[in-house]
């Protein structure tokens, strides 16, 4: 590789490279002002990822490299930057009444989210192992603090140390997967990789496999998905919707650029592992979560499971198939968001209250929310004519034209049995006693659920913006 | 006896699988699961540096010196969230990291 001709222009990273300094200016300002800037900061931060987003929306079109081509600017990696910002920007925006709690005024909150964004924008645009394990250390390592947040509770310090230890050795084992496969290949480069790897040897094998596993456990995919409900259940409200929707984003597009980009050749060697993971997920998601009384748990267990749906996508490793994916990862980002709105509204003589049981007759106090929160299960559970279930749709029907026959029909089935749980909070909410009043709904999480829930009920009016910006960026990736 | 790649990817196979295990099998110390997966991190060291001298090729070096660089990075933040939990808490026995179970 010979550097002069390499290109170290910098207008592809120019969002990347605002959203830095800007993290920089901001923890500045919030270092040197004190706590009081807490919302400042926020307010701030939010403006910061909006001016991120349309920078990377007013990149040249097509597809740009820098660093030595390890760094990849092209559709597939426009339409998830802007997702992950999007889910950044909303988790912002429901945390405000997290972080105006006097004795939780931390800036440095806003400043992780912003640098851990920062590390998605880099792992969607990894074109190289090396690129790939800076980003993602960078969003994880941001994660784990954040996770810690609300550093005088017991259970968001336990959440935060599980986070990190489980997440450690993740990485270790997508490192040690990287490491193997630099060394049967030569390379790190991920059309490089492709070029080398024809037929899979015992060593390529025992890469794929070592890093898979450390993808998985980013998306929180069975077998790896133990920290997940713990970690939900532990971690402050607005944190844990957060991790419910910007890494997920981030670590399945990354899923879905290593195998797609890096292992073409092999497909029948990663694909066996693929649908293992997918129904393993699907059917934890669905059957774990039954049993569950705590709505964050809940959540968890249904975005193991959303996580499985979307695994199906890429598992057929068509071009359907990562259309599939990008369409069913901006769903399920707007429905977390949505649902999410809903539960940090949940609270009662100032204190959240968490149980499942705290939902019931929420149709009588709060009809407005109750039906918003209602559609966003029905959503969730993949009813027609709601936005989930074409998010299934695509996932399912790339499968089946893959010629993944039992993997659509497990997911079909699992997909019903996961629409009991969801079925049994509508229930709870129209038809039993209510619980009590609830206190009412701030302006910000109205906007949020107002959006979300907009978006999910109309999708299927005008779906076609979505779906042609999700077909070439699935296209840019072949 | 000539020492070859074989050889070197053995220690390092050993000692990553001495890591997972250092996780999975400890019961006593959360100090003793943050050693192991140094001693994971090191495992990958072994391996980038060994492959990229047969191989030739300068670039493993390099990713061995980044991973060094993010595991002290990961080491810091890992001991911050342990000092964090050890005040809520007074304990870093791994059998009291029980308060959410399911």
């Amino acid at each position: 590789m010979s550097f002069s001709s390499a290109g170290y222009q910098l207008l592809p990273v120019l969002p990347e490279l605002v959203l830095a300094v800007g993290a920089m200016a901001l923890l500045m300002l919030g270092a040197y002002r004190g706590e009081g800037t807490t919302r400042l900061v926020t307010t701030l931060a939010v403006v910061l990822l909006v001016v991120t987003g349309a920078l990377e929306l007013m990149l040249p079109a097509g597809k740009l490299t820098t660093f030595g081509g390890s760094f990849v600017v092209d559709d597939f990696a426009r339409f998830l930057k802007v997702l992950a910002i999007i889910g950044s920007a909303a988790t912002l925006i429901l945390s405000t009444e997290f972080l105006s709690d006097p004795s939780r005024r931390i800036f440095e909150y806003s400043i992780l989210v912003l640098l851990s964004t920062l590390g998605m924008m880099v792992l969607i645009s990894a074109a190289d192992l090396i690129m790939l394990y800076l980003g993602l250390e960078l969003m994880s390592l941001a994660l784990y603090v954040v996770a810690a947040s609300n550093r005088d509770n017991a259970k968001s310090t336990e959440a935060g140390l599980k986070y990190f230890v489980l997440g450690a050795l993740s990485s270790g084992m997508l490192l040690y997967g990287a490491s193997l496969i630099y060394g049967f290949t030569g390379t790190v480069d991920f059309a490089g990789i492709a070029a080398a790897v024809k037929s899979g040897s015992v060593g390529i094998v025992f890469g794929i496999v070592f890093l898979l596993a450390g993808l998985c456990f980013k998306v929180s995919a069975v077998p790896f998905h133990m920290w997940t409900p713990d970690v939900y259940e532990g971690a402050p409200t607005p944190v844990t919707a957060f991790f419910a929707s910007a890494p997920k984003v981030a670590a399945l597009a990354v899923f879905t650029r290593v195998t797609l980009t890096a292992f073409p050749g092999i497909v029948p060697q990663w694909q066996q592992i693929l649908v293992f993971v997918a129904i393993a997920s699907m059917a934890l998601g669905s059957f774990a979560a039954i049993g569950q009384k705590n709505i964050k748990r809940l959540m968890a267990y249904s975005s193991i499971g959303h996580m499985g749906f979307a695994l199906v996508g890429l598992a057929s490793g068509t071009v359907e198939g990562a259309q599939g994916v990008l369409i069913y990862i901006a769903i399920y980002v707007a429905m977390t968001l949505g649902s999410f709105a809903v539960i940090l509204t949940m609270k009662r003589n100032g204190q959240p209250v968490e149980q499942i049981s705290d939902f019931a007759g929420l149709s009588r106090t709060n009809p407005m929310l109750a039906f918003f929160f209602a559609m966003l299960l029905f959503s969730l559970a993949g009813i027609p004519p709601l936005a989930g279930f074409f998010a299934k749709w695509y996932v399912f029907v790339a499968a089946i034209k893959a010629g993944l026959f039992t993997l659509a029909v497990i997911g079909v089935l699992t997909s019903v049995v996961g629409a009991f749980y969801y079925l049994t909070i509508v229930k709870l909410m129209y038809f039993d006693e209510p619980a009590g009043q609830i206190e009412p709904m701030r302006i910000e999480l109205r906007t949020v659920l107002a959006v979300a829930g907009i978006f999910n009920i109309f999708f299927f009016v005008y779906p076609g913006p979505l779906v042609s910006v999700a077909t070439a960026a699935a296209k840019s990736l072949f | 006896m000539t020492i070859g790649l074989g050889h070197y990817l053995a220690v390092a196979a050993i000692l990553f699988t001495t890591g997972i295990l250092g996780i999975f099998l400890n019961r006593k110390n959360i100090i003793v699961i943050l050693m192991s997966i140094e001693l994971i991190l090191l495992a990958v060291n072994i391996n980038l540096v060994a492959f990229s001298t047969f191989l030739g090729d300068i670039v493993g070096q390099v990713f061995a010196l980044l991973v060094l660089t993010v595991a002290a990075a990961e080491a810091a933040i890992g001991l911050a969230v342990l000092v964090v939990y050890f005040r809520n808490r007074g304990s870093i026995a791994v059998e009291d990291v029980n308060l959410m179970k399911g």
